[in-house]
């Protein structure tokens, strides 16, 4: 087949692969950030401060990225933009409660009267958690192809809490990264802790999704699709074995390493979602509407892309400047 | 009530919260701007303290305007499918281009602008500032292409009842799009104009005579006083070109009924859509004649036009809109008043802050957030103007409600609500404690004591 034949082909391609880019990194960037916000309960108050500081110049574009998804979802394929949100219409609220809470804490905590800084630390962390417990919710609904009965319903309160413990555990990560002292050597502890909750929480979501769909499990187990697949799962094995010596060594006087775990977490999400992506092409509703048959007239998508093309250099190029501006441990955060 | 109208009130609800903050964003990045500017002319430390404290409050509405707009996102799909489903091959560039070259933009620079002033040399804060405050005027840019395409569509055609674009630079430039935009940006500069003086006026109430908040007196009433009279001639343009477009907006931001010459300029009535007529009229003789055609005897379209021969109703909701564009208009003159006479008193006297009476400094106060009163009156005249439909003669705002259960409807909106009353009041006390904080000199910056290497570092972070 000439892909590149027929825009009515390539493009709605193209688009479901930058939408998947934009949920990739979406995960990564906002998951280090919601896992923070989880992790708040088992902070000190000044710890606490430092947390906010580590993250606080970089959630807000962090956050865009769902918008750009969700975003690509409604204008490339607006049909299942429809029935993907309202068949998650309770979870997708309590998410967009959580956001909104946990982002104006961010700013409410340091600039409300100090006696309601704990109220708003609260807050944060209330967010932080309903956020990433939704978030896994609506994973674990997809998974099980957006079906309401009550088995899908506590498997998806699994992946719920297995997707909050991921975040935590790349926030875990990310404090490793960019903290000191006693804070450092409690996040290790942390992501030591958050590693078994991930490991479960993949194997679950790898075992369930090719019984969910035999469509999905054929094209896993037969041949010669299994044996070009097979590195997929080994190499997340050697990861988290890798990411395991890695938070063993730390936290150490010259501080080696520290950047290690963050980055090993960051391969797994991709092998994760790697997985998953390589699973649903090309349905877009699970089973029910392909990306060819949801996507917007090939004009309208073009108009986009073109954009697109010159844009999204420049916001990768922007971001990392952001990164490079507030590299380092992070410090306290000041307007002057 | 049915998930239409719940639903209707709930998108409602969200604007209306979200709209507050872009409001004050658009024009506050670029008056931090001027700050920055004059900052980086005269080196005067009057205008980094002005550029301190309005930073801070840009920082808090920028957190609400995202995480409201976020919410509005995911609604489209939670609530209206059949808007994408309909014109999403319109609206979906539109958005897309919105996300893209403006939400990045401001999200990116605003850590750079807030953060790293004492991180990167002078001159990228200055270009992160002016980023920031570009990305927000983009942003809006994309929005009211959108919003104005909606109330006046071209450049699209109809296939199996989908719109295809067929002109973008006709969907682009939409007949109401120059003075949705303009009006919409003049908004913007009289909300944060009135807010900068209003807040100012408070802290030179409770005694802070400080340089910074001299300049920022300054700088708030003169926009005011500025960009009021502009206002005032673009609104009546807008009017015009609605006029042109959408007569039955206009017929009921006047409650006019029939369609005859002489109408008169109403300042109170109550309409009364079943007996479609109005109660206890007090107008102008001929002023709305005279307004919308410049003449006298002009003609003026009315209501009962509106009325199909079976009697379905394709005109909005008369009172809603007549009474939303009473409000706004009103606010607009006390705003006229209120600029006017203070900067004539600043001016006339040559003594600044000094020369203004306790009174209008009083009444600065509450008008701090006039523009909010003005820009929300103003979307609901042109919002409910436009109903019965969503996209004026494409789709109806019927046609567009998911088939979500009422009930659910009804549970997140009482979510919504409880959410968005918390958040503005905890928004408004923060501003009022800011500015109390601020009186003598800046913000004190608590250091709390650390052991060891941590001191230099863990400091709350602001």
């Amino acid at each position: 087949m000439d892909l590149f034949g027929d825009p009515a082909q390539w493009l709605p391609f193209t688009f479901a692969a930058l939408m998947g880019v934009s949920i990739l990194v979406y995960v990564v960037l906002d998951g280090f950030d919601l896992g923070v916000g989880v992790l708040f309960p088992f902070a000190s108050d000044s710890e606490k401060d430092m947390m906010v500081a580590s993250i606080g110049p970089f959630w807000d574009a962090n956050e865009t990225w769902l918008v750009l998804a969700i975003g690509l979802l409604l204008v490339a394929f607006p049909s299942a933009h429809g029935t993907i949100l309202t068949a998650l219409y309770l979870p997708v609220a309590i998410m967009l409660i959580g956001l909104i809470l946990r982002g104006v804490a961010f700013e409410f905590r340091v600039k409300a009267p100090t006696p309601h800084k704990a109220t708003w630390n609260w807050l944060f962390f209330a967010g932080s958690l309903m956020t990433s417990l939704s978030q896994g919710f609506m994973l674990g609904k997809y998974v099980m192809g957006l079906e309401s009965t009550l088995g899908t319903w506590a498997f998806a309160m699994i992946t719920a809490v297995f997707l909050t413990v991921a975040y935590s555990f790349i926030g875990a990560c990310w404090l490793i990264l960019k903290t000191e002292y006693t804070l450092q050597a409690k996040a290790v502890d942390w992501a030591k802790g958050g590693i078994w909750g991930l490991v479960l929480g993949l194997g679950l979501i790898s075992l369930a999704t090719p019984l969910v769909s035999p469509r999905i499990f054929d094209k896993w187990f037969t041949a010669p699709e299994i044996f070009w697949l097979a590195p997929l799962p080994i190499l997340s094995g050697v990861t988290v074995y890798w990411l395991w010596r890695a938070l063993g060594r730390l936290p150490n006087e010259t501080d080696a390493g520290a950047r290690t775990p963050f980055m090993l977490a960051i391969t797994l999400f991709v092998f994760s979602f790697g997985g998953l992506a390589y699973s649903f092409y090309p349905y877009v509703v699970p089973e029910k509407l392909t990306i060819y048959e949801a996507a917007s007239a090939p004009e309208s998508l073009f108009i986009i892309l073109v954009g697109t093309v010159f844009v999204l250099p420049m916001i990768a190029g922007y971001t990392a400047l952001a990164y490079y501006v507030f590299k380092g441990k992070a410090a306290e955060l000041r307007y002057d | 009530m049915d998930t239409l109208m719940l639903s209707r009130i709930q998108f409602g609800a969200n604007i209306s919260f979200h709209i507050l903050f872009p409001t004050i964003t658009i024009a506050l990045g670029w008056v931090l701007l001027f700050f920055k500017l004059r900052f980086n002319a005269t080196g005067d430390g009057k205008w980094m303290d002005a550029y301190r404290f309005w930073v801070k409050v840009f920082a808090l509405s920028f957190a609400m305007g995202v995480v409201s707009g976020i919410t509005m996102s995911f609604q489209f799909g939670t609530n209206w499918p059949g808007f994408m489903e309909t014109v999403g091959n319109i609206a979906g560039p539109l958005l897309a281009y919105e996300v893209m070259t403006a939400f990045f933009l401001e999200a990116v620079f605003l850590g750079i602008m807030l953060f790293g002033f004492s991180r990167v040399p002078g001159w990228l804060h200055t270009t992160a500032t002016f980023l920031v405050a570009f990305g927000t005027s983009m942003s809006a840019f994309w929005i009211i292409v959108l919003n104005s395409w909606m109330h006046t569509p071209q450049g699209y055609e109809m296939r199996d009842g989908v719109a295809y674009a067929t002109d973008w630079f006709a969907i682009i430039f939409n007949p109401s799009m120059p003075y949705r935009f303009t009006h919409m940006m003049l908004a913007s500069g009289l909300t944060v104009a009135f807010l900068i003086a209003g807040l100012s006026a408070f802290r030179w109430l409770l005694g802070d005579r400080s340089q910074g908040v001299r300049a920022t007196l300054k700088t708030g009433v003169y926009l005011g006083a500025l960009l009021i009279p502009v206002q005032i001639f673009m609104g009546d343009m807008h009017g015009l070109n609605t006029l042109e477009h959408q007569p039955q907006k206009v017929a009921a931001m006047e409650g006019n009924w029939e369609t005859q010459s002489n109408v008169p300029l109403l300042l109170f009535a109550i309409p009364d859509e079943e007996a479609r007529t109005n109660h206890f009229e007090v107008g102008i003789p001929n002023m709305a004649s005279i307004i919308l055609k410049h003449k006298a005897d002009g003609v003026v379209p009315g209501l009962n036009d509106f009325v199909s021969e079976d009697g379905e109703v394709l005109h909005p909701p008369v009172a809603p809109v007549f009474w939303s564009f009473r409000i706004m208009v009103a606010t607009g003159m006390a705003m006229l008043l209120l600029s006017w006479g203070a900067a004539f008193l600043m001016l006339c006297k040559g003594r600044g802050a000094e020369g203004l009476p306790k009174l209008i400094l009083f009444a600065m106060v509450p008008m701090a957030f006039s523009g909010w009163v003005a820009t929300l009156a103003g979307w609901y005249t042109t919002e409910i103007g436009r109903q019965p439909w969503l996209v004026q003669g494409i789709m109806t705002t019927e046609m567009a409600v998911a088939d979500v259960p009422a009930p659910f409807v009804a549970t997140t909106l009482g979510a919504y609500l409880s959410i968005y009353v918390l958040l503005l009041t905890a928004y408004i006390g923060v501003l009022f404690f800011l500015a109390r904080k601020g009186v003598d000199g800046d913000v004190p910056r608590r250091r709390t004591p650390q052991s060891g290497e941590a001191l230099a570092r863990q400091v709350p972070a602001e």
